[in-house]
This record gives C-alpha cells, structure tokens and sequence, in this order.
C-alpha cells in the first residue's frame, strides 16, 4: 500500500497526525506531508475529514475465510482448577459468538479434568472441546500447541481467545506462528465491526501510553490474548446446556522438549518501592506505628508495597527504606493511595508522577488533593478498612 | 594566539554514550549517597570501587596502562556528569586522574608507569598529590619540605596541607626541596606510597564543602623513598607541578561546571513545582530573567571547558584556555548555586533540598588548583605576552 | 558455547509524555533505550560467559540504522558480535513478520546453541517475537525465565508463574525468554565503549542478505494491521469524591475499574 496526501485538498487541520502510528505526518507551510517513517499502513485514510487522503491498496490475493467459523475460549486451568480468565473469556466470547450468530466453544486440555465442562457451560458455552491426556496434566508449551493446532486446522474456528496470563503468553504466540496467523496481545477491548463481521481488537500499547485497535483481516484464525481482569464473566445459569466433544490426543512424550521438575509457590518477595506498581502510603495522619497496620492491609489486598510520609518516619513508626519524597525515594506507581498525608511539596516531589493519586485525608484542604486523581475527605480509619472491604469484594468477583 | 584549530562542536559518538553512562551511574549510584555523605564527611569508598569496576578512574590513558583508552574530553564529561549530582565525588575522580595519575603517565619511567601508572588507572589504586605546604600556597615554589639523597634513598621532612584525597590515597605525587640554593629550580617530584617508613598522615581538615573528600595533612618524619621513585629529573619538579596543575585545571573547571549545571537543574524543576499567589514560580518574570542569566553563564562555561579539553586532546597548548575554563566556570558555579539557594528561598536553606550543599561545595572552585587570582594572573601573562 | 541474544532498541516509554492540549504523544526527544528485558537477556548471557569463559555473544536487532547506538551499547557490556537486520522493507512489521525476519537472520548467522530474548518490548508489549521465532526455527522455549543454570547442554531454568515458579529443564539448542527477575544489568564500562566503537563491528545485513521472501515481511507481510491509535482520555483534574462511607469506597473502586486502573 502507498499513501499519498492530497495537498490542495489538505487543510492542515492535524487530525491525520494524531492517527498516525509512526510519527510519519508533519506540517509543512501549513499541509501535511509523510516523511521517511511512513510504512504505508493506512491509518491515516480515515481520520481526515476532507478526503485529502488516498491509500493505494495493492490487492493480493486472498485465502477463503469464509470456511472459518466460531469463537473458541481458551479454558486455562491449573491443577484441576479453571482461571478465572476462563470464564471471562466465556464472557466476553458469548457476546462476540452471538453478534457474529456463531457457536461458542470452550477449548479445555488436562488431565481427568472432565468434571469441569459443566461450569464452563454455564457460564456461557455452547460447547466444550475437551482433550483429556495425562501428557496434558501441566502446561507444556510443545503439548499444547501440538494439541491445539491439530484441533483449529480440523474445526477451523474464526475467532480464539486467550488468557494473557503468564501460560497463554507462551502459548498463544506459539500457536500463531504454528498456523500462520495474526495475534493480537493483551487486548482489554474486544468488538466486532458492523461492516466486515470482523474482530476488533483494542489494546494498550508504547507502554500504555496510547491504545491500539487491531484487525486481522485476511488470516484466520483471528487470535488475541486478553487481559486478565478486565471482561466480565456471565452471572453463572445452572440450567444451560451444551455439547461436551470429547477429542481423541495423539500425543507422546517424545512431543515434549521441555521437563517440569518441579512446582514452587511462593509470595512474592518484598518488592521496592521503586519497582512497586501499587504503593500504599501512610503519613502523620496514621496518629501512630499502628496506623500503619490498616496501610500494609490495603497494600496487601492490592497487591503493593508500603510507602511513608518523612513525617511519619521522623516520629519513628516505620523505618526510612519506607520513605517517599524529597529525601526519601521518587516513585511513579500505578497507583499511589496518600493516606493521612498532607502532601507538603518535599512529599509531592517524590510521587506526584503516579499514573493515579488516591488520597485520604480528614482535611479538605490538605494540598494533597491538588494533585490526587481521586480524593476522600474523612476519617482514614474508617476509609481505610472500607476499602480493605472493597478491593476483597472486587478480587472475589 | 597562533593555532588555528577549532573545536568541533559535537562529540564522538564514544563521548556520547560515556556521557550517558555517566550520567545513569550518577543518578542511580552516586546521588544516593551525596547528602549523606556530607553530613559524615565520609569519602565513599564503595563508589570509587564502583568506578573502577566500570573503568572510570582512568579514561584518558591508553589500555596499555590500565587506562580505558579514551581523551581528556570524555574525562571532563565523567568528572562533569558525577558533579552536577555530587561536587565531592567529582573532585575525589578529578584529583586522582589528573593530579595524581597523570603525572606519571607524562613523566614516569616505564617501569614507573607499569609499577604504580596501571594500578591507579585501573583504580585498584587512588592517587593524590602534595604540593601545598602551610607556608606555600598560591607561593608553591617556597617550599619547605626537603629531601636529601642518602644512597640509595631520599629522605624527605616536612609536611603537606589541604591534600585532597589524603589518608584514602595509596601514591602520592609529593614534591621537595633537592637544592635549597636553586629556589624552584630546586625542587623535585616523587612518588611516595602510603606504607613507607616515615610517612603518615595528620590532620583531616573540617570543611564547609565537598565534606565527603578527605582533605589532610602529610607528614614526613625522616621517610625512606627509594631513589627509583624520583618522578622525572632531579631539580626538574616545579615544572612537573606546573604543568601537572596546567591539566587538573581542566579536571576542576568540570567540576564547578557539574555543580553549576546541577544547582540550575534543580532550580528550574523546583521553580515549575512551587506555587506561590497561586502560580509555579516559573510565571515571575524576575525569576524567569535569574534562570536566563543563569543557563546563559553555564552554556558559555562549558565551551570553555570543553574547548580546553579539546585542545588538550589535539596537543596544542591550553594552559590559557583551561585557566579560562576554571576562573569562569568557578566563578559561574558559585554564582549559579547561589542563585539557585534564593529561588528555592527558606527550603533552599535546609538540607532538606540539595542546593545547599551545592553552593557550599562550588566555594572551593575558586580557590584549589590556583586561585581564581592566579588563574588571572597566568592569563595576564599570556595575553600580554 | 554461542548464545544468540536478540535485543530491541525502542523509545523510553517512561519518559513519554502527552502534550496536554492535544492529547498527543510528544515523541520528540524521547530518548532511545535498549529495551529493559533484552538488557536482561543480555546480562544472563553475560554472566554465562563470566563463567564459562569460552562463551560467544552475537547480538541481533532488527531495527532502523540508529538502532547501531543499541548495539554499540550492548558491545560496550562485553558482547562480541553484532549485527543489525536493516531494510525499508522491514518497515511496519507485526511480530509475526519481525519473527520471520529475525528468524532467517539467525538461520545465516548458523550455529548457536541457545537464543536468548527478553519477554516484551515497552513500546509493543506484545511478548509474542521469542516464541514466534522459537517455532519458527522449530525450537523448545522456556517464557518467563528469572534463572539459568547450564550444566553441559542441560539448561535448567525457574520460569515464572503468577503466584510462584516452575523447575523446567530443557535441551540446547532453546530459545528462553526472559524477565527483569533474572538479574541486574551491568553498566557499559568506559573502555568498553571505546572498544566498541574502535575495535568492535556492527554488520550490517539487508533484506537481500538474509534471502527473505519480501511476501512475509514488513507490512505488507504482516497478518496484523493498526487500524488507528488513539491516546486514552487525559488526566484531567482531580475529582472529589461526594462522602466518606460505604458507597464513597464502592465509587472510587468503580471508576478505578473502568479507567483499567485495577
């Protein structure tokens, strides 16, 4: 494809700038004009509202896609257990699947692992294809893939959907490479276009600092990873049926290059504050060192690390490594929740690069607010345990 | 003046990225410990070994040496970078590279330069050198430690002050009188390690900045140096010292310009935070101009220093040049951190903000490796020839 | 041993900010960086060689031709061959046709015996390209790699899971995909710097060196295709939240979950 800019039509309004994924666009004496980063992509085309855009498509010739039907789910399931992005992405799928008027199918590989299509029924699936083989009781990236792509070369389904957990990372662009096809990673919105019956895949991207929508137009089967947490999952209808496909396994262990020696838990060790995505931060506010007990409660439930006000740490209730600010360390968080901080400027130095500043504080005019994203003007230690409440209630759900 | 060659105003792309090296080393390993360091007066040992580890502590010397095989240019960069996050660590690199170590590479024996020219470069070693006496300061030709040849030995007496580097040092570069009769062309260099006989250190000077460099007395109490270890000739030693403060000058007009640039980072990021009548302080046009004047002086500094280097690097003659270098530089440094003190006003006071310790530290600038009144002095000379 | 380490230069996502009138990413001045997790992968196989001693680095990036500073950069660390797969035609590419360009790369580079990349690039986030140039080259991977040990051409790895980690032994030749929990990058040294701009070389290799088909790369070859970008709704000023209570609490935590933010 080639793009062209149709300079006496072009007004110099910008707008084709701001679509442009490769910094390729820039003024000259008032029109638009590419420079050396175009790649021809096209994006450009339709966000000009004077048509002074033209995009030369090269036709190639297509694969037939129309034998490509169905929306598969990736069940993941760990020791027996379905993730919860299964049921997410039963969710989610169920939408796509009734748009596009078309089966939905839950792709569930283990070990004795029967006793689980029921749920995954219920929660929205018209259909489990189920691949029950002791070789396939732990994820190995060689089994999996041999498994599944033997199924979707056979099935032909148009839309897979995966989990973008740390096992559909791996699996997901392996199975695309296997069959050729466009995959699309962490996707935290899926749609399908009204014109062309196919998905739109929207996902952040440039380390979330802009969001993408992608399309794979003409490879099937279209293949996304999905952020785990942000579909939601179907309220749970115990009196849904569907098909259970038992599919027969070729598989030996001669298949697999990879040997799992063993399984470790563990909690996540202590992780700094510079590295912290979540930081729960107390300041004078907390009243004492026990204050910090309801601090390190909502840091735990978040899954944070926590972070201290210079006042807090000078009156001797938790130790310096904790400090943010001016002389303590300067973080950039995710989030940052300022419990009982006032937010003085030697604070605010430290963190106001957050993405979102939480605050908490009895004082509406504490300065902290000044920069939060979000402020609660009250009494922290009833604030605190609500939200201790809320988040346990959030991570049930 | 006869040369022609000027500076190329880019550097190489080696410069570049030793510059950015430098600069994550300094923010991510040096910045941590400054205020600390200077509140203790502690000299920190762990960077030194840190920078040797990453072959900093001998960028203008050839690898044959032990050096990283780099120029005087890339050297200022390193000492400038490690300056604008903390004035000591730049003048405990700069009084080692240039002071201590250089003078062997330009004067040494080979045997010399294998012997203690490699260790220093590769910074198992930290050098410094020993001019100053309580009697000879700006007047460093009168000296009064003496040392008499007795064999196979000199013995030197005496005693140095305000060495910096002193007592963390292993080799020293010490300078005596051989031939009282000659005045300074009667005096000669040599290099002393910290274990010989005779040798110690006394008293480590309290300052008002660059707190964390070690800046002490020599004492020379009979002390045996082998013959072996006279650096260049006999009664040949004020030159060496001359030439050698010739090229440290280079080393501390990047020191003044780190600090300098340092303190005007600090003010204009503070000056964009801090709000006053509901408005960053970057709005108040009085500030605004203090920020031009500022930036102005530092850019004009650093082409001095630059251009010394350069020309250091090109083997033109740049005494002139880097006496420029540093009576400007230093002189910029502290009026930019004193500036930078009064924008940030009462907190710029505290230790709270680094500011602080950046004009107490850029004071020195003016004085060590010749005053700024000597600076003028070599540049009267010189233009008036 | 040879380990072949793929690595990406990429703007320094952290540094980039939104102009906020526009809404628009300034992508002026944004420094370029070798991206985090390649400096990993870099440093795993540093350490190999530390150890090991008889350890040949060669570093690959496909990239424009300034993507030379990353790899001068990565020579500095104490890597020993470079070489950077340049090309117009590369331009554009998704992961699934940057895998077949690095794929063929490696194929001309010959023998190795493991590929070491980092997981994901900040500017893509895709962490698709080691295991897609993995099954291209018809070799088992290991993701999420936080160790290595190699005991002759045994590689032992933990790999990461959410809430813990595997024991995975795998055969040479594998190609890992590693993460910031492996190690601690090292600094270039200064001599390191000078010997890799004067002593050391990067090889430059086109499209027509690597004898790739033009069909499946850049964008043209690319099964995946942008069609827009849009940057999420500026911060714009704080909001207040109405109360203290119960329903307070349930407010923020919903719009915390619909901005993504949890």
């Amino acid at each position: 494809m080639s793009v062209k800019i149709l300079s006496d039509k072009c007004l110099g309004c910008k707008l084709c700038m701001k679509s442009c994924p490769f910094n390729a666009i820039e003024i000259k004496d008032g029109k638009a004009v590419l420079n050396d980063n175009c790649t021809g992509c096209g994006a450009c085309e339709t966000s000009c509202k004077f048509k002074a855009i033209e995009v030369e498509k090269v036709e190639k010739p297509v694969k037939d896609l129309s034998a490509y039907k169905g929306v598969w789910v990736f069940a993941e399931q760990r020791n027996g257990k379905l993730m919860g992005t299964a049921f997410e992405l039963l969710g989610e799928g169920r939408k796509l699947a009734d748009k596009l008027g078309v089966e939905l199918s839950a792709l569930l590989l283990g070990s004795n692992v029967a006793g689980l299509t029921d749920e995954l029924i219920h929660h929205g699936a018209d259909r489990v294809i189920l691949a029950d083989h002791p070789e396939l009781k732990l994820y190995t990236t060689d089994g999996y893939t041999k498994v599944i792509t033997e199924l979707v070369n056979s099935k032909k389904p148009e839309i897979i959907l995966i989990g973008a957990t740390n096992i559909g990372r791996d699996l997901g662009p392996r199975i695309a490479a296997r069959l050729d096809t466009g995959l699309t990673a962490d996707c935290t919105k899926l749609e399908i276009d009204d014109e062309q019956k196919i998905l739109l895949q929207t996902r952040p991207a440039f380390g979330g600092n802009i969001m993408a929508t992608i399309i794979t137009p003409k490879h099937r089967p279209q293949m996304s990873t999905v952020r785990p947490g942000v579909m939601k999952k179907m309220v749970p209808d115990s009196n849904r049926k569907g098909i259970v496909e038992k599919v027969e396994v070729k598989l030996e262990k001669k298949d697999i290059r990879t040997i799992v020696k063993e399984v470790v838990k563990s909690a996540k060790q202590a992780v700094n504050l510079i590295d912290a995505d979540i930081i729960v931060s107390g300041g004078r506010g907390l009243g004492g060192p026990d204050g910090f007990k309801l601090v390190e409660e909502l840091a735990k439930e978040l899954g944070g690390v926590v972070g201290s006000s210079r006042a807090a740490v000078d009156s001797g209730w938790i130790s310096q490594d904790h400090q943010v600010g001016q002389t303590g360390k300067t973080v950039r968080p995710k989030i940052y929740v300022a419990c009982g901080i006032s937010g003085a400027i030697q604070h605010l130095a430290g963190m106001q690069g957050s993405d979102c500043i939480i605050a908490v504080n009895k004082n509406p005019d504490a300065p902290i607010f000044d920069v939060a994203d979000y402020g609660i003007v009250g009494d922290l230690h009833k604030v605190i345990p609500m939200m201790v409440e809320e988040v346990k209630k959030v991570k049930e759900a | 003046m006869k040369e022609e060659a000027f500076m190329n105003f880019s550097l190489t792309k080696e410069q570049e990225m030793v510059r950015k090296l430098l600069k994550e080393f300094s923010e991510k390993v040096v910045k941590p410990l400054a205020a600390e360091i200077d509140a203790t007066e502690r000299f920190p040992r762990e960077t030194v070994e840190k920078m040797a580890r990453f072959d900093m502590m001998g960028i203008p010397f050839p690898k044959k040496y032990g050096g990283a095989g780099g120029d005087n240019l890339t050297y200022a960069i390193a000492v400038e970078e490690l300056s604008k996050v903390c004035g000591t660590t730049g003048v405990i690199l700069s009084a080692h590279t240039s002071l201590g170590a250089q003078p062997i590479y330009q004067y040494g024996t080979e045997e010399q330069k294998m012997k203690y020219l490699v260790p220093l470069a590769k910074g198992e070693k930290v050098g410094a050198f020993g001019l100053t006496e309580p009697n000879a300061g700006t007047d460093s030709s009168a000296q009064q430690t003496v040392a008499v040849l007795d064999g196979d030995n000199y013995i030197l007496n005496g005693s140095k002050v305000f060495i910096t580097n002193g007592g963390e040092a292993d080799i020293y570069i010490v300078f005596a009188m051989t031939d009282k009769s000659k005045g300074n062309k009667g005096i000669s260099a040599f290099i002393v390690e910290k274990d010989f006989i005779g040798f110690s250190i006394g008293k480590k000077e309290e300052k008002l900045g660059i707190r964390g460099s070690s800046t002490t007395e020599l004492i020379f109490e009979n002390c045996i140096v082998p013959k072996e270890n006279l650096l260049g000739q006999e009664n040949k030693g004020f030159g060496i010292a001359m030439q050698t403060l010739d090229g440290g000058r280079i080393g501390i007009a990047a020191q003044a310009l780190g600090i300098a640039e340092g303190a005007l980072d600090e003010a204009v990021k503070y000056m964009k935070e801090r709000k006053q009548f509901g408005m960053p302080l970057s709005s108040f046009q009085g500030l605004q101009w203090m920020i031009a004047d500022m930036a102005t002086r530092v850019e004009a500094a650093r082409f001095l220093v630059y251009n010394a280097a350069d020309k250091k690097d090109k083997k033109l003659t740049f005494s002139t040049e880097a006496a420029m270098a540093k009576l400007f530089a230093a002189e910029t440094a502290m009026d930019v951190t004193t500036k930078a003190v009064q924008i940030f006003g009462g907190y710029g006071y505290t230790r709270d903000y680094p500011v602080e310790r950046m004009m107490r530290d850029a004071k020195i600038t003016e004085i060590y490796e010749g005053t700024s009144q000597v600076q003028k002095m070599v540049i009267a000379a010189k233009v008036l020839k | 041993m040879k380990i072949i380490v793929c690595i990406k230069q990429v703007p320094d996502t952290n540094e980039v900010k939104l102009d906020p009138k526009t809404g628009t990413l300034i992508r002026d001045g944004v420094p370029s960086i070798i991206n985090h997790d390649d400096m990993n992968a870099l440093e795993g196989a540093l350490e190999l060689k530390d150890r090991y001693k008889d350890v040949e680095i060669t570093l690959l990036t496909m990239g424009p031709p300034q993507a030379d500073v990353a790899l001068r950069e990565a020579l500095a660390m104490g890597a020993d061959r470079a070489i950077l797969v340049s090309d117009r035609a590369f331009a554009g590419a998704d992961t699934w046709a940057t895998s077949n360009t690095l794929t063929a790369a490696i194929k001309k580079i010959g023998s190795f015996d493991m590929i070491f990349c980092g997981r994901q690039a900040i500017d893509g986030d895709t962490a698709q390209v080691g295991p897609q140039v993995a099954e291209k080259l018809d070799l088992p991977q290991v993701t999420y790699v936080q160790k290595i040990e190699v005991t002759g051409d045994k590689v032992t790895v933990q790999r990461a899971l959410e809430d813990g980690y595997e024991v995975i032994e795998v055969k040479m030749p594998c190609v890992l995909t590693t993460i910031k929990e492996l190690n601690t990058p090292r600094y270039a040294s200064v001599k390191g710097i000078f010997e890799a701009y004067r002593e050391k070389t990067v090889e430059n290799w086109t499209a027509k060196d690597i004898e790739i088909d033009p069909e499946i790369i850049g964008l043209n070859g690319s099964p995946t295709n942008v069609r827009k970008t849009f940057t999420p709704e500026p911060k714009g000023k704080g909001t207040m939240l109405p109360g203290c209570d119960k329903d307070t609490v349930c407010d923020l935590f919903g719009r915390l979950k619909e901005k993504y933010i949890i």
